[in-house]
């Protein structure tokens, strides 16, 4: 291949050999990796292989099958109706999701919230920058651990008793947490929600015709006008297709109380606030750090373009800035996700307290937190996998 | 190049929790305390009357006793005994893993404790129930009044079940909330999140005397809702070394049976009760059965007093924790306290 009058920089490399051959550089790495592979699977056979050894010589009983045994203690928030005999398996789940909860509902929260302090560092206002600079000195550099405890004590100690709750319209707030009116879930709300989704997927089929168009005609036709409509439309339809359900189950004092009505517990939202805050700090450093990594020379290009100062962030720097901002990103979530852990210490029955319950009541100590390990690793992975797929977008398209 | 790869399992197994095969073979407990020159003995992280430090680190309560009596009679010294603090949840692996000798930590007996996790009750030093603490200017005088309301519980104990059984059977809807340490479960009760703190009725006794700002404000309701019988707990496979915790246990409450005292106790050596003599090593040699001296029980009680001072000292009626005497007392006197013969 190599033009016979030009100098090889280097030798081109040897012909390759198929095989296994000690000779050959590839053999030799293929078979280090194989050794390495075989010694790495022999530690932890041996590991696993002497664990059980040793757990069965002094009797100790293992084993995944507690899982369908029934748990038989109370949950005090759950997604998911469970019965007497319900089996460990929807307890975890019952965990499982609550974790889920507090992460989705964080990771927005922490999102919009970092976002915001993260691009009000570069604001034209002292007044604003120094907020958001003592905001992220503050929360960053305070124990998550100590953040989440303070928020708890803010909750039980400060708020005041159920029987004199502030009340703001049908909302309560006091120590049993916010209360608030829901719907009585009927067929018409389910049906609601699918015309919701339903008008989603239209909106996103119509602004990609609208991409299509621009490329086309260099004009960008307007989506909402009509999208919004069709949305709403969708949603009311289903609605009324389920016969119009107006009832609203209303939080009213009890004896206890907060009774009925939809309600955010003291635990969920110290957690939810503890770890928004917390993880927010270190979001706005990574959406400043993307920022300030997008070269001067592209604001004043926008500038002379004639794009006002909140375009160019929008339609300019903030495209570019992504790039930086969603790997150290996909950092953030996965430790909100895990810090959501430290709940066992103000008593949300997310996934761990769970495990911990499960693993005193049954004794399983190692299969108790195996499982919760499979679960995190899971999670964090299906994150990343997110993300990176998020990631793989927002990249560079070259030409 | 084995032995490097049994040193390295080793580690890492420790790590997990799991020391590696041969270290807790039958008779090998006592060979290491007696080298080791000291009991690991794994205590409450703090309940008062039970297990606490004070402020210059020295432990004391009843399940403190039960190791100081057992070190008095094996390495005949009650200070010879070193106090691991264990959370609920981590207790049991610290005995399993061998992190401890003895697990002195108001543990309750449970068929599924006793049978499955490789461990034995050594016997019952404490008899509780579970009950529950309200504050005393609400209008809740019984368990069965908390219908639809909100209970705070420490995690990794026998009470979440307790309180959930108590709560289908009487179909009062309680909502538990759970937390890993007791202090957090305690602070949110005193703060007002919970309606009620439930937990073993010594352990509300204890809270309300040592945590409450004013203890009248708290009232622990009339009502048990369980069976706790409390005791110590060692690893299964050294029947000797759970012989010598047994029998030191019996040994003080048969020694309140008998009168023996921390402070007569030298003077009963020569008492003319044949009992007394067999006990205190005088006539016969009951220790040389458990692989210790004659004079192991007397060495107990001299450091420890029988059972009764024990629970008078830690936690009856003239303590702050002001408990009553109740199922604890001796047989012959209307409790369930009863040691099979010393002979």
């Amino acid at each position: 291949m190599t033009p016979s009058n030009l100098i090889e920089a280097r030798p081109a490399p040897a012909a390759k050999r198929r095989g296994l051959s000690w000779s050959s550089r590839e053999g030799r790495a293929a078979l280090y990796q194989i050794i390495a592979v075989l010694a790495v699977a022999a530690v932890a056979w041996l590991l696993v292989h002497n664990t059980l050894l040793n757990m069965r010589t002094r009797g100790i009983q293992s084993g995944f099958d507690f899982l369908l045994q029934p748990f038989g203690f109370d949950i005090s928030e759950s997604f998911i109706a469970y019965t007497l005999t319900s089996n460990y398996l929807v307890a975890y789940t019952i965990g499982l999701l609550n974790t889920l909860k507090v992460a989705v509902v964080g990771i927005v929260l922490a999102t919009a919230l970092g976002v915001l302090v993260g691009v009000g560092r570069f604001s034209g206002n002292w007044l604003v920058r120094q907020i958001c600079y003592v905001y992220v000195e503050f929360f960053r550099n305070v124990p998550v651990y100590l953040q989440l405890l303070i928020w708890y004590l803010v909750f039980t100690e400060i708020l005041p008793d159920f029987d004199q709750a502030w009340v703001m319209g049908p909302v309560y707030l006091s120590k049993n947490g916010l209360s608030f009116p829901w719907p009585v879930w009927s067929l018409g709300h389910s049906l609601a929600l699918l015309g919701l989704v339903l008008g989603a997927v239209l909106w996103s089929v119509l602004a990609r015709r609208a991409k299509a168009e621009f490329a086309r005609t260099g004009e960008l036709p307007r989506t909402w006008p009509k999208a919004l409509p069709l949305l709403l439309g969708l949603m009311v339809l289903g609605w009324l297709a389920g016969g119009a359900p107006s009832e609203w189950n209303m939080p009213k004092v009890g004896e206890f109380q907060i009774e009925d009505g939809a309600v955010f517990s003291p635990e969920f939202l110290a957690l939810l606030l503890g770890l928004v805050c917390y993880t927010a700090g270190f979001i706005a450093e990574v959406v400043r750090s993307g920022i300030a990594s997008v070269s001067l020379g592209q604001h004043e290009a926008a500038a002379s373009l004639g794009l006002s100062r909140a375009q160019s962030m929008r339609l300019v720097v903030l495209p570019q800035a992504l790039r930086v901002i969603i790997p150290p990103l996909t950092s953030q979530y996965l430790n909100l996700t895990k810090n959501s852990s430290l709940a066992v210490a103000i008593g949300y029955p997310e996934l761990v307290s769970i495990a911990n319950t499960t693993l005193n009541q049954t004794g399983r100590a190692i299969e108790a937190l195996a499982i919760v390990m499979l679960v995190y690793l899971s999670l964090s992975l299906l994150t990343s996998a997110l993300m990176n797929w998020f990631n793989a977008r927002a990249a560079i398209a070259e030409r | 190049m084995k032995r490097q790869a049994q040193v390295l399992l080793g580690t890492l197994l420790a790590t997990a929790g799991l020391l590696s095969a041969g270290s807790a073979m039958a008779g090998k407990t006592l060979d290491q305390i007696k080298q080791r020159g000291q009991i690991v003995c794994g205590v409450n992280t703090g309940l008062a009357g039970f297990s606490q430090a004070d402020s210059s680190g020295k432990w004391s309560g009843l399940d403190v006793d039960h190791c100081r009596a057992v070190a008095a009679a094996v390495l005949n010294d009650p200070d010879k005994v070193k106090y691991v603090p264990l959370t609920a949840q981590q207790r049991f692996t610290a005995l399993q893993s061998g992190e401890v000798d003895v697990l002195a930590r108001n543990t309750t007996n449970t068929l599924n404790r006793d049978a499955s996790l490789g461990l034995s009750f050594v016997g019952v030093n404490y008899y509780d129930g579970q009950g529950f603490m309200v504050p005393a200017n609400g209008k809740i005088k019984s368990a069965k009044q908390l219908k639809n309301a909100t209970v705070c519980v420490q995690s990794g104990t026998t009470t979440e079940k307790n309180l959930t059984d108590f709560s289908r059977a009487n179909k009062l809807n309680i909502k538990p909330v759970v937390f890993e340490k007791l202090e957090a479960a305690t602070g949110a009760y005193f703060s007002g999140r919970c309606q009620a703190y439930t937990t073993d009725a010594s352990g509300l006794a204890s809270t309300r005397a040592k945590e409450a700002k004013d203890p009248k404000a708290h009232l622990v309701l009339p009502d048990l809702i369980s069976k706790e019988p409390l005791g110590p707990m060692v690893r299964r496979g050294d029947d000797e070394w759970l012989a010598i915790n047994r029998w030191v246990l019996y040994g003080l409450i048969e020694a309140e049976e008998y009168g023996i005292t921390q402070a007569n106790v030298d003077q009963m050596k020569s008492s003319d009760n044949p009992q007394v003599g067999r006990m205190l090593g005088a006539t016969e040699d009951l220790g040389k059965h458990l692989g210790l001296d004659k004079e192991w029980l007397a060495r107990a009680i001299k450091a420890t007093g029988n059972y009764g001072e024990i629970f008078e000292r830690n936690v009856g009626p003239s303590t702050a924790i002001n408990l009553p005497r109740g199922s604890n007392n001796l047989w012959n006197k209307g409790g369930l306290m009863y040691a099979p013969p010393l002979r």
